[in-house]
């Protein structure tokens, strides 16, 4: 390509186009800098910690109920705990779950949205008619039944059913083997339309197998709907997570969830009302950040849907 | 119609089996056995006794076989008994599922009947202040946890202004209008979600029709802003909308079990909920069978509703998609 070619009809890629369309998204970038913001604090939680010399973890019983003041910003909770640095922790808590299933989803769902889309017939139709009825199921007791089961009689060990941390692996787990869902529908219908295309018929007729067909060709043309859907179901994961956690078959404390930091709240209404408005207004920031954020990607990729 | 029909059934008859197996398998694998939750709490019941009670209720023998079993009792009529109410779980269940219904119908009437207006309102409107309000609102609806809102109209209303009971079901001994007080707060929960997506699609379908070619021959030939609208505008979008809404029916489930959870309300996602956690597993289970039909039978409804709405679409087609 010529200087002055470029010169004459400036040329602008996709991308620069996807980024600017962002870019002059109010919400959807005032959502961005808001979830770094977010992140951030979480990360830092330790320095908090240190900063202020107050500990998530340590309860303290001769200081039950402590408004906010120079040291416990947001004041303590029914053991003597710093409510803020507790708030980041479960901030932390909540973004991993929140990320990580939404990306397991997401790989689960685009597996089966690619073989759907590409292998067709009899496979489609069976795959397709599961999305269906997993869609029309009343998803959330499902989930109770799923988190209530016992890891031990599935043969996991002892030692990791009953460690820390085996709340957290049980729940990103969970909610990607149902979550998968609307990225499937969307990456099937993406896919029915690119594997006409010419560039498959051309791998196709030099016998490219159809794995690589499928992860190399099709599946970088269908990457957006992906990426739009998957950002959109981070807040529907968080809110999932949230819900299971405050029934107490989520995040098990005391490693501190947004979700479970409410549990206890519905009893200490009276006493400490509070603590039942920081973290619900925590979930409710960050879940609407994600979505405003899904949206403006969504408007970014697409003009010409209708949104705008 | 009649091949339509039998598709749709079959459907739904393989749905309810597949889960009714996967939930007696997950049910299996549920900590705590009935008979030995029994014995701990029963001094006078040896080991021996023990293994002559799953010896009786069939408890000894493999977990396909306890399936087929049950499987057998169910499609013969007997759905079994719950173990905590010692009564047969439809009689349990059934007065619960009205008052979800109840719960569920009002809602979703309020949030039908909001959201199509603000629909209609943002999309005869883009991009003006009024849509953005709109829009807003709709984000925080979807946004904003369940439980979290419950709490805090807990807080607000019957904490610190007192004006409506934090939960309950009322005495209905004292009549319909003691039971209204009772469903406000778990209906207005409940109604905001689905409120909010509903008038995101609302607007989004009604955006799509007005742009389509025979609204602006309805205009061009100078018929009225009103007529335009409703008239052609509505009647075409209500068909996504049917669609749309129906294919929510299994979330409204979902919400209507956190709902029910935080106010007290006696309906069957809190009894799930509750049966699930107290190890009643037989009620959990056909709980968890009867709200999925119940949401399969919503959907099937819908489909119906499309066929009718849209002279277009006949059963022939619906067949064929």
């Amino acid at each position: 390509m010529s200087a002055a070619a470029t010169t004459i009809a400036p040329v602008h890629s996709e991308a620069l186009l996807f980024w600017r369309r962002l870019a002059r998204n109010r919400p959807a970038m005032a959502s961005a800098v808001l979830l770094a913001v977010i992140a951030l604090l979480a990360l830092l939680a330790p320095a908090f910690e240190a900063a202020l010399g107050v500990s998530a973890a340590r309860t303290d019983l001769f200081n039950q109920y402590a408004l906010p003041d120079a040291t416990h910003w947001l004041g303590t909770d029914e053991a003597g705990r710093d409510v803020l640095t507790r708030l980041l922790y479960g901030g932390r808590i909540s973004l991993l779950v929140g990320l990580v299933s939404a990306a397991g989803a997401a790989v689960i769902g685009t597996f089966i949205g690619l073989v759907a889309g590409y292998r067709g017939g009899w496979l489609d139709s069976l795959l397709m008619r599961t999305t269906d009825g997993v869609i029309a199921l009343p998803l959330l007791p499902l989930l109770i039944v799923l988190a209530a089961i016992d890891l031990t009689k599935l043969g996991v060990p002892d030692s990791i059913a009953n460690s820390e941390m085996a709340s957290l692996y049980r729940i990103v787990f969970i909610i990607a083997i149902v979550g998968w869902t609307t990225v499937a529908r969307l990456v099937r219908a993406a896919t029915l339309s690119v594997r006409t295309r010419e560039f498959v018929r051309a791998a196709e007729a030099m016998g490219v197998g159809s794995a690589t067909i499928m992860l190399r060709h099709i599946l970088p043309n269908v990457v957006s709907p992906i990426v739009v859907a998957t950002t959109l179901s981070v807040g529907t994961v968080i809110l999932l997570e949230s819900v299971l956690s405050f029934l107490g078959l989520g995040i098990q404390p005391p490693v501190p969830s947004w979700g479970n930091m409410l549990t206890n709240a519905q009893e200490l209404a009276t006493r400490a009302p509070a603590l039942a408005v920081w973290p619900g207004a925590a979930i409710f920031v960050t879940v609407m950040a994600f979505n405003f954020l899904g949206d403006g990607l969504q408007d970014a990729l697409d003009p010409r849907a209708t949104r705008r | 119609m009649a091949a339509f029909l039998t598709r749709r059934l079959f459907g739904m008859a393989v749905v309810l089996a597949v889960m009714s197996f996967v939930v007696f398998m997950l049910i299996g694998l549920m900590p705590g056995d009935p008979i030995d939750i029994m014995i701990a709490s029963n001094p006078d019941l040896t080991p021996a006794d023990g293994a002559r009670l799953k010896e009786l209720y069939g408890l000894d023998l493999p977990l396909w076989e306890r399936y087929t079993n049950w499987l057998g009792a169910a499609l013969s009529g007997d759905l079994g008994f719950s173990r905590t109410y010692n009564r047969p779980v439809l009689d349990i269940l059934l007065p619960r599922l009205g008052n979800t219904v109840i719960l569920l119908g009002l809602s979703s009437l309020l949030a039908i009947f909001i959201a199509i207006p603000l629909g209609i309102i943002a999309a005869t409107r883009p991009q003006s202040l009024l849509d953005g309000a709109i829009n807003l609102f709709c984000f925080a609806g979807i946004s904003v946890p369940p439980f979290w809102l419950a709490l805090v109209f807990i807080l607000l209303f019957a904490v610190s202004l007192g004006w409506l009971p934090a939960g309950g079901m009322g005495n209905p001994s004292e009549g319909l209008f003691s039971r209204l007080e009772f469903l406000v707060l778990p209906v207005v929960t409940l109604t905001i979600a689905s409120l909010a997506s509903y008038t995101r699609f609302a607007r989004a379908a009604m955006i799509e029709v007005l742009r389509q070619d025979y609204i602006r021959t309805a205009r061009a030939k100078g018929l009225g802003a009103g007529r335009t609208v409703f008239g052609h505008g509505l009647r075409n979008a209500m068909l996504p909308l049917t669609t749309i809404i129906a294919l929510d029916f299994g979330s409204l489930f979902s919400g209507a079990l956190i709902t029910e959870t935080m106010f007290g309300y006696l309906g069957m996602g809190k009894l799930i909920y509750d049966s699930i956690l107290g190890n009643d597993f037989n009620l959990a289970l056909v709980g968890l069978l009867l709200a999925t039909f119940v949401v399969l039978v919503g959907n099937f409804l819908a489909d119906i509703a499309y066929a009718v709405l849209d002279p277009r679409i006949s059963f022939r087609s619906l067949e064929a998609a």
